[in-house]
């Protein structure tokens, strides 16, 4: 009898456990290589000339002087490569050769062997213009005579997204009480720490290795293809371990085709960076939309209507800001029970920068505002803010007006949950109190609430991951999955899934997600998806591996597969967890004996949601969560500076897999929601970025850190993997509405344009003692 | 080209000798010349904090530093915190604490909260956590929300002082 076959092994799980990220170490002491630390023999250095105008013609490019500096390789306009138009509604142009719209326009870009080089001789082109007018307002550039920003849109108008439900006039008419009111939400930026970066290698056959921080490999090819004037086949997709993304890398950027043109023109690697001011100025922000609101409630606390109209400043070019609307009109309309609703979303055409996604997707723009007016709302009708959510709250069961199936929702508990564990109404009662007492310190606390896709979103025909599952000799497991790693976890979510199914320790476990040519297809990162989605499908094949050893071990015994189990490391049987076989001992059993069997098993899965049909309805994602977060500030009233004491976040997340991972993602989309609501502003001028730098574009840091208490509401989500669903968007959506409600509850002051920056609150606060 | 200036000076314990231009950066020294890529170059102009290296014991920002003001200094970087042993004690908490998501920052935020430790600011009382992130406010991270970072530093003050 061996050794192994003494053992009795306790059944453990992994599932809810705190497990450190496997890249961590590297990550910890440096060795981790960035694309921004990556150097190949014979890569040149590229770099972009920008133009300094907001619209105008281009009259000439003179690149005689760049050209001829020693150690340039190439220098190349939009004049000499064919017109290549790419982005979501094929507007942009790598290098633009006709006109100039916005300060982000390339307009010549270098290959040269240094740094210091490519500078000079971006510094030595000429470029002639003739200034055009430009618009920067969205409602300006719809008036009539407005400056056209593409010819081929001469009305400025690019998207449009209409939803209605319901009779909304018989329901205003019918409501005792209306209301409207205009929001305006800001440019931010995502501030990742690692700047944008891209290598690009072209072999002797013409085809393209891509170094990419692309949180989307797989369509990155398809959207890259036309910048190039490629067949996506023949590019490979390189992913290096990635300094942030947030949503920024979901879309192809100028500087990714222009850097693969100009190795195409080299016939050498070309790398390219940016520096922090360029981050500022030309990678993508989150859409600033202007809202305008009505709506409806009748004395009894129940909403009756809500009819929003938003107008998206699309900027000179579309990414994927003016396709916001599509998550955004969900929260308007399905948000809270509301029977008539209507929402219209217009994005125009003008000189400013342009948008891309931004953890959240159009909802952290819509919580503001529907957060705000719900606390409004509330107030009209003489109820406390807690009541009146629970009243218009959904149960389960029902399904919202664009038809998100809302088969489990836990809206109602979060906030009794969120209430409950911060004493809301008491301390929300004595703040009012509070207000007029002498003091320049005044305590708030605010609540919002929000819903976001949970399962996956399905904006594309398929919303699908495919994993493959390897076991080799010694009984490693290698995971292969389309699932890209931008810093979320999903290296850790995934290894502990194998952990879970197959016994294996998590050192054991090697994942792979970084070559588009070994990975099967997925969406991307995005939508707070990717544990949902890749979850499934790597649970799915786990639990094919799972079968597979273990039909082979029943084979040898005389047990069936079902008595047995799989614990660390070995066969054992599952009433008593005594021992049977080592797993690596089995597989080179399998793999070696008369059956020669290897154990590598694939699975693509593709959720139950459905896409939108032609009105904006269908159940767009396969489960979705609720939110409820609470946030007590103190605001000084001489200085107007609010200061977040503390955050209760309450969500709903179906099951925790990596309790670590999940706090972190929490924690981090708080911060960044914190310094949407009190610091942070792209300020735009003239189509210009006035403060390109951390010194005037304020991120919080450690010290504005507010304390945060996290409650997990643990629904065992009948479609996610082991229960779980997507939870990291949330974070960043719901804080910032509730910290502009904490502040009305310490001042009575309501804000509608975040930012609330001291110069904003004590304004307001002046302003009001006049009045 | 322009001229080139030999410095000497003691890199992670270990005499180092090379020549450099004037204008070059420390940062861009270690990351160019001597294949230190730890330190990051993430805003160039001393705001991020993500190229902070240890310099005669204080930390400095990489990305401001002349190279050839490390003539006759002590250096110390990312990559020679961790030891044959495994890693520095830091390190490992940031490991086992969650605080690294992109990691981008990290050596940075790591070389900063390692001189923190070494330099308490109030001496013989026990750093709090309101210290901790006060000593970590030039170096920014965007995916963690700093709790975890704080959380890392804080359990290495007790370990370092358990009493």
């Amino acid at each position: 009898m061996s050794a192994a076959m003494e053992k009795s092994l306790a059944k453990k799980t992994v599932i809810g456990t705190r497990v450190p990220k496997p890249d961590a170490p590297d990550k910890a002491t440096g060795r981790t290589r960035y694309i921004n630390d990556m150097v190949l023999p014979r890569m040149l250095v590229g770099k972009i000339l920008h133009t300094d105008r907001v619209h105008a013609k281009i009259i000439s490019i003179d690149t005689r002087a760049a050209k001829a500096l020693p150690g340039v390789h190439a220098v190349l306009t939009g004049d000499d490569i064919p017109e290549l138009r790419f982005g979501p509604t094929r507007d942009n142009f790598p290098l633009k050769s006709k006109k100039v719209r916005c300060i982000r326009d390339e307009v010549a870009a270098v290959a040269a062997e240094s740094e210091e080089i490519a500078d000079q001789a971006i510094a030595l082109i000429k470029v002639e213009y003739k200034d055009l007018k430009p618009v920067f307002s969205a409602s300006e550039a719809l008036s009539k005579g407005a400056p056209v920003v593409h010819e081929d849109h001469p009305d400025n108008r690019s998207l449009y997204y209409e939803f209605s439900h319901g009779d909304i006039a018989a329901a205003e008419a019918a409501s005792d009480i209306v209301v409207e009111h205009e929001f305006e939400v800001p440019y931010v930026t995502h501030c990742c720490m690692g700047p944008s970066c891209v290598l690009a290698d072209f072999d002797t056959t013409g085809k393209l290795t891509i170094y990419s921080q692309t949180q989307y490999p797989y369509n990155y090819k398809m959207d890259l293809a036309p910048a190039l004037g490629i067949h996506p086949g023949d590019i490979r997709v390189i992913q290096p371990p990635v300094g942030g993304a947030f949503g920024s890398k979901l879309d192809v950027y100028p500087f990714e085709p222009i850097c693969a043109l100009l190795a195409k023109a080299t016939r050498r690697p070309v790398k390219l960076t940016f520096s922090r001011e360029e981050e500022f100025i030309n990678s993508p922000t989150r859409q600033p939309v202007e809202f305008r609101i009505r709506s409806g409630v009748n004395k009894d606390g129940s909403l009756t209507f809500r009819s929003v109209d938003a107008l998206l400043n699309n900027g000179a070019y579309t990414s994927w800001g003016p396709t916001t609307p599509v998550i955004q009109m969900r929260t308007f309309t399905g948000h809270f029970r509301v029977p008539a609703v209507e929402y219209k979303g217009l994005a125009a055409y003008t000189n400013n920068v342009y948008a891309g996604s931004f953890r959240g997707y159009g909802n952290v723009q819509a919580t503001f505002v529907t957060a705000s007016v719900m606390d409004m709302l509330a107030e009209e009708v003489g109820m406390d803010p807690i009541a009146f959510r629970l009243k218009n709250a959904q149960k389960s069961g029902e399904v919202t007006p664009q038809g998100s199936i809302l088969d489990d929702c836990r809206l109602g508990d979060c906030i009794e949950i969120a209430a409950g564990k911060t004493d809301f109404l008491s301390k929300h009662a004595a703040n009012i109190k509070n207000r007029d007492v002498p003091g320049t310190r005044k305590y708030g606390i605010g609540i919002a609430t929000s819903i976001h896709n949970a399962g996956g979103a399905k904006i594309h025909k398929s919303d699908g991951c495919g994993t493959i599952l390897k076991l080799d000799d010694y009984a490693r497991a290698t995971l292969i999955t389309g699932a890209s790693e931008i810093g979320q976890g999903i290296d850790a979510v995934l290894s502990q899934i194998v952990m879970e199914e197959l016994g294996i320790p998590f050192a054991d476990i090697t994942i792979v997600n970084n070559d588009s040519a070994l990975g099967p297809w997925d969406v991307g990162v995005h939508a707070s998806r990717t544990t949902f989605i890749a979850g499934n499908s790597a649970l799915r094949a786990a639990r094919a591996a799972r079968k597979q050893v273990l039909d082979a071990a029943a084979k040898q015994s005389n047990v069936t597969a079902e008595q047995l189990d799989l614990r660390e490391g070995h066969v054992v049987q599952a009433d008593n967890g005594v021992a049977i076989i080592k797993l690596d001992r089995l597989l080179r059993q399998m793999h070696f004996g008369e059956d020669h069997e290897l154990v590598m098993v694939t699975d693509y899965y593709e959720p139950n949601s459905e896409p939108e049909d032609r009105n904006h309805v269908g159940n767009l994602s396969a489960s979705w969560a609720h939110g409820a977060y609470v946030a007590e500030v103190e605001v000084d009233t001489g200085t107007g500076e609010v200061k977040v004491l503390k955050i209760t976040a309450v969500q709903d997340v179906g099951r925790v897999i990596n309790r670590l991972g999940i706090e972190g993602q929490m924690e981090g989309g708080i911060s960044v929601s914190l310094g949407y609501a009190l610091s942070e502003q792209l300020q735009m001028e003239d189509g210009k970025v006035l403060n390109p730098s951390f010194r005037d574009y304020k991120v919080p840091t450690a010290p504005e850190t507010p304390e945060i208490e996290l409650h997990f509401v643990e629904s065992d989500c009948k479609e996610g993997p082991m229960g779980a669903k997507g939870i990291a968007e949330l974070p960043a959506i719901i804080p910032a509405p509730a910290i502009a409600n904490a502040v009305y509850n310490a001042i009575g002051v309501r804000f509608f344009a975040p930012p609330l920056t001291p110069e904003k609150v004590a304004r307001a606060l002046h302003q009001a003692s006049f009045q | 080209m322009s001229l080139e200036i030999e410095i000497k000076f003691s890199l992670n314990g270990r005499q180092t000798r090379l020549k450099v231009s004037p204008t070059m950066t420390t940062l861009a020294m270690l990351r160019e010349k001597l294949d230190l890529t730890g330190g990051k170059l993430a805003c160039g102009e001393g705001e991020c904090g993500a190229c902070t290296v240890l310099v005669d014991g204080h930390t400095i920002n990489s990305c401001l530093m002349f190279a050839v003001d490390c003539d006759g200094r002590e250096l110390q970087t990312i990559e020679g915190l961790a030891t044959d042993a495994g890693l520095e004690i830091v390190q490992q908490a940031f490991v086992d604490h969650g605080a690294i998501q992109c990691g981008y920052c990290m050596p940075g935020m790591i070389m900063q909260a390692r001189y923190l430790l070494d330099h308490n600011p109030d001496k013989g009382r026990k750093m709090t956590r309101d210290d901790i992130a006060r000593g970590l406010e030039g170096n920014v991270c965007r995916c963690s929300g700093y709790t975890k970072v704080v959380d890392a530093v804080a359990a290495v003050v007790l370990e370092e002082s358990p009493s």
